[in-house]
């Protein structure tokens, strides 16, 4: 499969300005640290044959990328290293790590703020060592004030810097809503297009082993409506790293949703330098009877139920969406007019959820090319509560995907 | 255009006041006289945990008139504003800052454009003094495409990035940490600047406050936090919001200064004091003391919480613009006529800039789909078949 590569292009330039944004002259200014401009880095196409094409006709090179990245498929996880090296292995939490360090080692303006993201390592080791490495004024222990490190992130970004800002837990930035909302999303648009904010918020939300309502919130609900950001969830350790890095280099808000229980899967990843489109959503398993949207966590439960299903004579289509903002209409579209039904698969509760507004998104643009109406399958809207077995019937289990796709395709 | 500073380059050591003989002779060339002179200011400072700077300020007659200058325009700004709004060219929110314009310029006087300003909704003048064009703030506050945000931010979304103006936000309280971020960065990349985040006697009583200054604390961030206190959060006295109103103080660990906000050589030596401290020891608090003529904004007649008598005694006492002329003319740096005549001469340029923003249009309606995304990987939103392009999100 063609692998995209984003090669770090020439020394970075003083006059160049670091967004490619239409602005108007007189917005355009040169920028006041000169080791922070980059140049766009010019895109190098490789094909899994080994040849390479430097394309910066940007037109053309989305149109080759989509068509490639859209059918890609990886029937098991070793397809991802199919081409020439065997690539290595490693746990997500890991490949989030390598890819936040090969970003900080390409570009000195990408600096990590968060609670005990330095000399404890991060909670969930997404850190670990970085600060050694980097230095206490690259990674960055905050204190506990979300709404006020987050702002900082953001006031830092607008000066060029490329902050990656942590919340222990997603949950914790609700405490940072105003400035998530209201200056992150909205001041290149309130500026006129003066101020870019490539800062990048991650964290592990969801619902985990039993953690308690508070600590198993899914923000990506609440978030979904604010304009000017990106929201994207990673899923495996492939598309964690790329979803790192392209997220970091993006010059959006982009907000990265790890999940709790995801961060110790293993997976083989390619040695090479990539990245994941941020906007695109990954084929997983292609399919004729069905078209099952999920992403993070639910794609296990999804994949589960698939095997069954499978045993049991169908043939699912499963798409995790990654891309929560803006969906990737495209490839779903696809798939949905291959399969004309559709079932959404996601941790979200069922009102105001990723999957109520997906849904709205695929009748309004798909209506003609279904056959029956959208399944949405969600958490339930309640409180996630404690015990264990109430936890378990608060999420989606492949046992109602199973039934829901049997109901779906009678 | 742009308001011209010049940075007060006196030599320390000449402290000598012009004798008025010679002052005489001096009076021809104004604008590019820069003999020094030394002026008290009208009240010390106070301070909390550090040592106050002198009283006396250097300054010399062409930064005085620059002064004069500067505020008379925002002043006529200011006021051509209340008419634009109410006649209805201006809507939604509009904060006018008349009566505080010394906090403004003086800031100016002791920085330099390196240097970061950030503040809350209140900020035309600020704007202003950092560079931004009358006809920019008259075509962002109605509307028009030749605004500073294109029409798309309004009154209080003004910001001017290549003079490292960071604006102009709504929410109160909010641009504090955003303020003590752009610290962060000025030490990150050791430029050697600082950070002024403005903000309110009404903001101060915010958390985000507290905990953005204990985070620039601990990091030793070059930020300054100016407290421009005019004695009313909206509708409420400061007494009534603040148990400690001394906000100066609030910074318990962190130093404070105390200045008369009316006084703009105050504030500029106030400035210059915080920015040597501010590179050296980390963060400090600068409180302002100064008065909003107006109401909070246009939609606040400003007289049901404090009464005609406080707000006209203040204008005959305490008026920046009043100040500076008296100064002006005691030391008979220019005669009355003269800055009549200035005063004539701005009032022309904000008529002319009006009438220059009234003619520009309204922003296409392409615009509202643009800048909501800056163009980094492709955020393009292509309609379901990837062809045709729905909304291309610049």
């Amino acid at each position: 499969m063609a692998a995209i590569f984003q090669g770090v292009g020439a020394a970075a330039t003083l006059s160049s300005s670091p967004s490619n944004s239409f602005v108007p002259k007189k917005f355009l200014t040169s920028p006041r640290r000169s080791f922070c401009v980059r140049k766009v880095p010019s895109s190098v196409v490789v094909r899994s044959d080994g040849s390479v094409n430097f394309d910066l006709n940007s037109k053309s090179r989305r149109a080759q990328q989509l068509v490639a990245n859209a059918v890609a498929t990886k029937a098991d996880s070793s397809a991802a290293s199919s081409s020439s090296n065997p690539g290595h292995e490693l746990l997500l939490f890991e490949a989030l790590r390598e890819g936040l360090e090969e970003e900080m080692e390409r570009d000195p303006c990408v600096c990590v703020m968060g609670e005990d993201v330095g000399h404890y390592g991060g909670s969930y080791k997404v850190t670990k060592d970085l600060a050694k490495k980097f230095g206490d004024l690259r990674v960055l222990d905050t204190p506990i004030a979300e709404n006020s490190f987050t702002g900082m992130g953001i006031g830092a970004a607008m000066t060029g810097l490329r902050p990656v800002v942590e919340g222990m837990n997603m949950g914790f930035l609700l405490l940072a809503f105003n400035q998530i909302s209201n200056n992150c999303g909205m001041l290149h648009y309130t500026s006129g297009g003066q101020f870019t904010i490539p800062i990048v918020i991650r964290g592990p939300g969801g619902v985990g082993r039993q953690l308690g309502a508070e600590h198993s919130q899914r923000l990506e609900s609440y978030f979904q409506s604010i304009p000017g950001i990106q929201m994207v969830a990673c899923s495996t350790p492939y598309n964690a790293k790329g979803l790192m890095k392209a997220a970091i280099r993006s010059e959006n808000p982009v907000i990265l949703f790890e999940h709790v229980l995801l961060y110790n899967l293993k997976e083989r990843i390619p040695d090479e330098d990539y990245i994941c489109n941020l906007e695109e959503a990954e084929m997983v398993r292609p399919g004729e009877h069905v078209t099952i949207l999920t992403y993070s966590r639910m794609r296990y439960h999804v994949m589960q139920a698939a095997k069954t299903l499978v045993n049991k004579g169908y043939d699912p289509e499963v798409i995790d969406i990654r891309s929560l903002k803006p969906f990737d209409l495209y490839t779903i579209g696809n798939s949905v007019k291959k399969t004309h039904r559709v079932v959404i698969v996601e941790e979200c509760m069922r009102t105001g959820g990723i999957g109520a507004s997906l849904t709205a998104a695929i009748t309004e643009n798909f209506n003609d090319y279904l056959d029956a109406p959208i399944m949405c399958l969600s958490s339930q809207d309640v409180p996630t509560p404690y015990a264990g077995t109430l936890e378990e019937w608060t999420v989606v289990q492949p046992a109602q995907i199973v039934t829901a796709v049997e109901q779906l395709c009678q | 255009m742009a308001l011209s500073y010049l940075r007060s380059s006196s030599s320390r050591s000449a402290n000598l006041l012009r004798p008025l003989s010679s002052a005489a002779s001096l009076r021809r060339p104004i604008s590019t006289d820069t003999t020094p002179i030394t002026i008290e200011t009208s009240v010390p400072f106070t301070s909390h945990q550090c040592e106050a700077p002198s009283r006396s300020v250097e300054t010399n007659p062409s930064e005085l008139l620059t002064f004069f200058r500067d505020m008379a325009l925002m002043r006529r700004m200011e006021i051509a504003a209340d008419s634009l709004y109410k006649a209805k060219l201006i809507r939604g929110f509009c904060h006018l800052y008349d009566g505080q314009e010394a906090v403004a310029v003086g800031m100016e006087a002791a920085i330099t454009k390196k240097d970061c300003i950030i503040t809350a909704y209140r900020d035309h003048c600020t704007f202003v003094g950092r560079g931004g064009t009358l006809l920019e703030v008259f075509a962002e506050l109605m509307g028009r495409q030749a605004g500073c945000s294109k029409g798309k931010g309004g009154s209080m979304h003004f910001y001017k990035k290549d003079s490292n103006f960071y604006g102009g936000h709504g929410i109160v309280g909010a641009q504090v940490p955003l303020g003590c971020g752009l610290a962060f960065a000025q030490k990150y990349s050791k430029d050697e600047s600082v950070t002024f985040a403005l903000y309110g006697d009404g903001a101060a009583n915010q958390g985000q406050l507290f905990e953005a200054l204990n985070i620039s604390a601990l990091w030793d961030l070059p930020a300054i936090l100016v407290c421009e206190n005019n004695h009313y959060g909206m509708g409420t006295a400061e007494w009534r919001a603040a148990k400690s109103p001394a906000y100066y103080k609030r910074g318990d660990y962190v130093p404070g200064l105390k200045v008369d906000g009316m006084d703009a050589l105050a504030v500029k030596q106030a400035c210059k004091f915080a920015k040597e401290h501010a590179l050296k020891n980390g963060p400090i608090i600068l409180e302002m003391d100064t008065y909003r003529y107006h109401g909070h904004s246009m939609s606040d007649p400003g007289s049901t919480y404090r009464t005609r008598d406080e707000i006209s005694g203040v204008r005959q006492e305490r008026d920046p613009i009043e100040r500076v002329r008296k100064l002006v003319l005691s030391h008979d740096l220019a005669t009355e006529k003269e800055l009549k005549d200035i005063e004539k001469e701005v009032r022309k340029e904000v008529d002319n800039a009006i009438a220059q923003a009234k003619e520009s249009p309204m922003p296409e309606p392409s615009e509202l789909f643009s800048n909501v995304y800056a163009k980094g990987l492709g955020a393009e939103s292509f309609g379901a078949d990837r062809k045709e392009v729905r909304a291309t999100l610049a």
